[in-house]
């Protein structure tokens, strides 16, 4: 046990170093993330036209919440995933006695914490340009939104890494992920809250993991009580063991006929 | 002109013959780009269930939604695979091998790779708009003049895109900015109608993704004034000339990969 504790906090730091490298790409990074922004100014103006049954500061918070949700819960490792493989990379990998599943996940994790000032700087410029929705979230609700965020971290990263094992068949499995991201910014609540769904569809949604990757965790940072916490974390984590489970299964069979580049 | 054509053909024939290897992956193109329209009609449809937006019935909108799909389309086939490789080239010194061939180096870098994966996209949007432009409330639209504001809106983005792409002389890595400009122009999905006061300032003037589908679109509808197309054209040239001058100010300081 403390063999694997000091492994991953050298994996944690030394990816943490390897990322603090590219600061000027995380700061792009995280202005490229300006849907949130965009869909916060359609959706201020249609709820000052009425008819939804809330106001316009409460839809800037929760586009913002959005915004650090997403900050907190970005994940890339089925293009990772791809190109180690493409490359070879992934063969000396395995010949390490540490599975590759906790490098990408130390780099994930570390990327967290190197993009942190840049999100922050963000949201202070937010709130000098638009005084009225600033806010402070209850401590107890910022608890929750955090449990609620990692969750839906590790959550959309099982999802995807396992996605991204199909690259040992295939070579490129990103394209799979093209379409799930159609589905993830569609149903979780990036493009317009759950609230407004047709009832029956909101429901149904429900029992997918799509909501919990930003609709959940942006509700409870932005003061939302509308969300039925238990139901939430039994079907996320439910999604999660699923997802894991699944993936310790293709990647056994995936090892099994995974062969090097030009072998 | 008659040997620039025949070396356009040269480029684009072989660039598809190059990505036609992939053949499959137009299958999941397709059910990507069906998908991503499905989901953008859907979240406007969310707008139509409370007020909508002011002035714009759900079928107008429509026609800016076709629009903006069918300006993803042409960028993912002409635009964004061009463009990126101007990075590549910096990164890896090839560039000096674009400067040397006896035609203009502008050219080659923008025109040289033709892209099959936006079609469906392409098609799937002038499917949208002739959709929404048939179910529209009458009025005395041009279908003319929508066709060369798009024009005009095709040669606004290419000029911001290639001014974004140049600056990779300096910078080198800079997928990233481009990725910036590409996430602006989300905010084409909606009319300007949508959006507050400020957002169309800043979509008109800083970030001009109102000339992209809003312009097109009220044209085609016979909402607009034909002013709008003056102020189209006149951003249309300057950013042309701007992105000449500012490569050939930007070749100035390029040393190639080693200096």
């Amino acid at each position: 046990m403390n063999a694997a504790l000091r492994r991953m906090s050298g994996l944690l730091s030394a990816y943490y170093a390897y990322m603090t490298a590219y600061r000027a790409e995380l700061i792009l990074w995280a202005l490229a993330n300006s849907l949130p922004f965009i869909l916060m100014g359609a959706w201020y103006q249609a709820a000052e036209n009425g008819g939804y049954g809330f106001s316009g500061v409460e839809v800037a918070r929760y586009f913002l919440a959005v915004f650090v949700v997403r900050q907190l819960t970005v994940v890339w490792v089925i293009w990772e995933f791809d190109q180690d493989v493409q490359r070879g990379r992934l063969s000396q990998y395995l010949l390490q006695p540490v599975d590759p599943a906790w490098r990408y996940i130390a780099a994930h994790l570390s990327e967290r914490v190197a993009r942190l000032p840049f999100s922050a700087l963000i949201i202070a410029l937010f709130f000098l340009l638009f005084p009225p929705a600033r806010f402070v979230p209850h401590a107890s609700d910022l608890l929750l939104a955090l449990v609620f965020a990692s969750l839906a971290f590790a959550l959309r990263f099982a999802m995807q890494y396992t996605l991204a094992l199909f690259a040992l068949w295939t070579e490129r499995a990103s394209s799979l992920e093209g379409l799930m991201f159609i589905l993830y910014l569609v149903l979780s609540g990036a493009i317009a809250p759950l609230e407004v769904f047709p009832d029956a569809l909101r429901a149904a949604v429900l029992w997918t993991p799509f909501p919990y990757f930003i609709w959940v965790p942006a509700r409870l940072l932005s003061g939302g009580v509308d969300v039925d916490l238990v139901q939430a974390a039994l079907v996320c984590l439910g999604w999660i063991t699923l997802f894991v489970v699944l993936n310790r299964v293709v990647w056994r069979r995936g090892l099994k006929r995974h062969s090097a580049m030009g072998a | 002109m008659a040997r620039l054509l025949r070396i356009l053909r040269c480029y684009w024939s072989t660039s598809l013959q190059a990505e036609l290897e992939y053949r499959s992956n137009f299958v999941v193109q397709a059910i990507g780009s069906s998908l991503a329209l499905a989901g953008s009609i859907f979240a406007l449809s969310l707008f139509y269930r409370g007020a909508g937006f002011p002035g714009w019935t759900f079928e107008e909108g429509l026609v800016v939604q076709g629009l903006y799909s069918a300006f993803a389309g042409a960028i993912a086939c002409l635009l964004s695979p061009n463009l990126s490789r101007i990075v590549q080239h910096v990164e890896a010194g090839t560039l000096d091998f674009v400067l040397l061939k006896p035609i203009d180096a502008q050219l080659t870098l923008s025109l040289r790779v033709l892209s099959p994966w936006g079609v469906p996209d392409l098609l799937f949007g002038i499917g949208v708009i002739a959709y929404g432009a048939w179910h529209a409330p009458a009025r005395e639209g041009s279908v003319m003049l929508a066709i060369v504001a798009a024009g005009f809106g095709a040669i606004i983005i290419y000029g911001m895109w290639f001014l974004v792409a140049t600056t990779s002389v300096w910078f080198t890595k800079i997928y990233n900015a481009t990725e910036v400009l590409r996430g602006l122009l989300d905010a084409g999905r909606f009319p300007m109608a949508a959006y507050p006061a400020a957002y169309r300032f800043v979509f008109t003037f800083v970030v001009p993704v109102a000339f992209l589908t809003t312009v097109p679109a009220e044209l085609l509808l016979g909402r607009g004034q034909p002013a709008m197309l003056l102020g189209a054209a006149g951003l249309a040239l300057l950013l042309l000339v701007a992105s000449r001058a500012f490569w050939r100010f930007a070749l100035k300081s390029y040393t190639g990969a080693s200096g």
